[in-house]
């Protein structure tokens, strides 16, 4: 039985206070609150077991591989997917898209084309602006509609044997829009396209199937689910591994070197040079584990009950304009109130101890299709509560009673 | 005026009210009464960077004196912007390149210091002084 309460009372942060009012902590789509499981294994990590991996002979050391390997083994199982080699640790979303993005300069070739949504973070733009740059590949842009769905009609007209990789969000980070990623990957598929998925904001909400999916690659952040900072997955089929080359020189991924010739190490190790996060990789398998505890059906049923009762609420304010507005949408508002900055109303409800993120979400091409200047997004996680989402909106009342 | 005068006396007035609400109202209050830039000066040149918030600064000399003109279209960072401008405009630039800004932090808005702020307080700051270093250079 899921007890929000409960699980509240797990999370040290949220019991505090800012500028005087209970905290009210809805900017998750930026990063989640750490739960005192995850907190202590930091802790447990750094007093108990620290030490270099994969290199030492010694006990420490040892425990330390071993509790990373654990780890990998973890998000496999989570993902579903077919080898643990599979999973590379990276530092985060941005770097394993980097990574792909990169190795994809030694298949992509000019006159082909890379392929991206007009729902994409700009890290999931950027890296493949450079692929581009790089090898005289053309960029496509898969459209949107008005209520932020991307257009499936012209994604499959764009297709075609010169796209090479497609490469799309799960959930939108400034709209919420849930992504019909499988369709998406079989249609790419059909024309020798490779997918990789951006779950970044995916993750904290739903429990992929990379097998299920077909996925090339998937990509996310330690901690957006809960876990730590500097920390992130790539998750590659093998065979997209292997063919891909490294990303970075270093130790730990080298097989041999001399002056003359290096060979480089076998998967996952090929990827991983230098020494990783430890702490953050090992610290990435308790979050996953904690989230799995209390259960992604849970987490999905009651999400889906906190963004109903608060768009219910907020449709309540005048003026107010909800961005993001289709059918299959995870737990995020993005909002505006007429003749109001978002800047402005974010600056007044933080003062009333409600925590959102104002801007563009490093999401312009999105702000620019609506022609605004951003949004005020509200981005609920299985730890919100109703009562917050009322407190939120009456400050957001007195915001706009204050502004206009 | 000197620069010191005119903060002190903001310091006073801001001095008057009890709590946060208070101050931003009041901060609201003076951006709408900020004088107006010139619409012809709105231009992607005179945005101050650094904000979120779009921020135009508009300078011209008048007896060797360097008046500001400003907008925003959000009306804290309107507010803020007008306070700088009541402080800084009609001032010589060798005032205005050496006055501080302590001021800020005693009217109660020193967390829109923090370079973590979205505001671009510190970058309207830079901006202001960088006319101001301008206007110096050339006579």
């Amino acid at each position: 039985m899921f007890d929000v309460q409960k699980v509240r009372a797990q999370f040290p942060i949220l019991s505090q206070t800012v500028n005087g009012k209970p905290l009210v902590y809805f900017d998750n789509g930026a990063t989640a609150q750490k739960p005192q499981v995850v907190i202590d294994a930091i802790s447990k990590y750094y007093s108990e077991i620290n030490a270099n991996i994969h290199r030492g002979v010694h006990t420490l050391s040892q425990l330390a591989t071993d509790a990373y390997e654990v780890s990998r083994n973890t998000i496999q199982t989570h993902l579903n997917a077919k080898y643990p080699h599979e999973i590379i640790f990276t530092s985060g979303t941005t770097q394993g898209i980097n990574l792909v993005a990169n190795g994809f300069a030694a298949i992509v070739k000019s006159g082909d084309e890379v392929m991206v949504s007009a729902l994409e973070h700009h890290s999931n733009i950027v890296p493949w602006q450079f692929l581009c740059e790089k090898t005289g590949a053309k960029l496509v842009v898969i459209p949107m509609n008005d209520k932020g769905e991307l257009i499936l009609s012209e994604y499959e007209r764009l297709l075609s044997d010169k796209t090479k990789i497609v490469a799309v969000n799960h959930i939108s980070n400034a709209l919420g829009t849930v992504n019909p990623v499988k369709y998406i990957i079989a249609k790419a598929h059909k024309v020798g396209a490779a997918v990789l998925i951006d779950g970044a904001q995916a993750t904290p909400h739903l429990r992929p199937d990379v097998q299920d999916l077909d996925c090339d690659f998937y990509v996310f952040s330690g901690h957006k689910v809960c876990g730590p900072t500097g920390v992130g997955i790539l998750y590659g089929k093998e065979s997209w591994l292997n063919q891909l080359p490294p990303y970075m020189g270093g130790g730990e991924m080298i097989k041999e070197v001399t002056f003359e010739k290096t060979t480089y190490a076998d998967l996952p190790h090929k990827f991983e040079a230098g020494t990783p996060n430890i702490a953050g990789g090992i610290v990435l398998g308790t979050a996953i584990d904690y989230l799995n505890e209390i259960g992604f059906d849970n987490i999905a049923k009651y999400e889906q009950e906190l963004l109903d009762y608060g768009t219910k609420r907020l449709l309540e304010i005048e003026g107010i304009t909800i961005y993001g507005t289709g059918e299959n949408k995870a737990s995020v508002i993005s909002f505006n109130i007429e003749g109001i900055h978002p800047y402005d109303i974010g600056t007044i409800i933080d003062k009333l101890g409600v925590a959102v993120r104002t801007g563009h979400h490093c999401a312009q091409p999105i702000m620019n299709y609506f022609n605004i200047p951003g949004t005020i997004r509200a981005s609920f996680a299985f730890y919100n509560t109703k009562e917050e989402i009322d407190i939120f909106v009456e400050a957001v009342k007195k915001a706009q009673l204050m502004l206009s | 005026m000197s620069i010191k005068e005119i903060q002190d006396e903001i310091v006073d007035e801001f001095s008057m009210f009890d709590d946060w609400m208070q101050r931003y109202e009041y901060i609201i209050e003076l951006g709408k009464s900020l004088p107006l830039i010139d619409e012809k000066y709105k231009t992607d040149d005179n945005i101050i960077k650094g904000c979120q918030s779009k921020v135009w600064v508009h300078a011209e000399q008048h007896d060797g004196n360097v008046v500001f003109t400003a907008d925003s279209d959000a009306i804290l960072t309107k507010g803020i912007i007008a306070i700088l401008v009541r402080a800084f405009s009609n001032q010589s630039p060798k005032a205005i390149l050496e006055a501080n800004t302590d001021f800020i932090d005693a009217i109660g808005l020193k967390e829109h210091l923090s370079p973590t702020r979205a505001n671009g307080l510190v970058s309207m700051i830079k901006g202001i002084k960088m006319y101001a270093l301008a206007f110096q250079a050339k006579g």
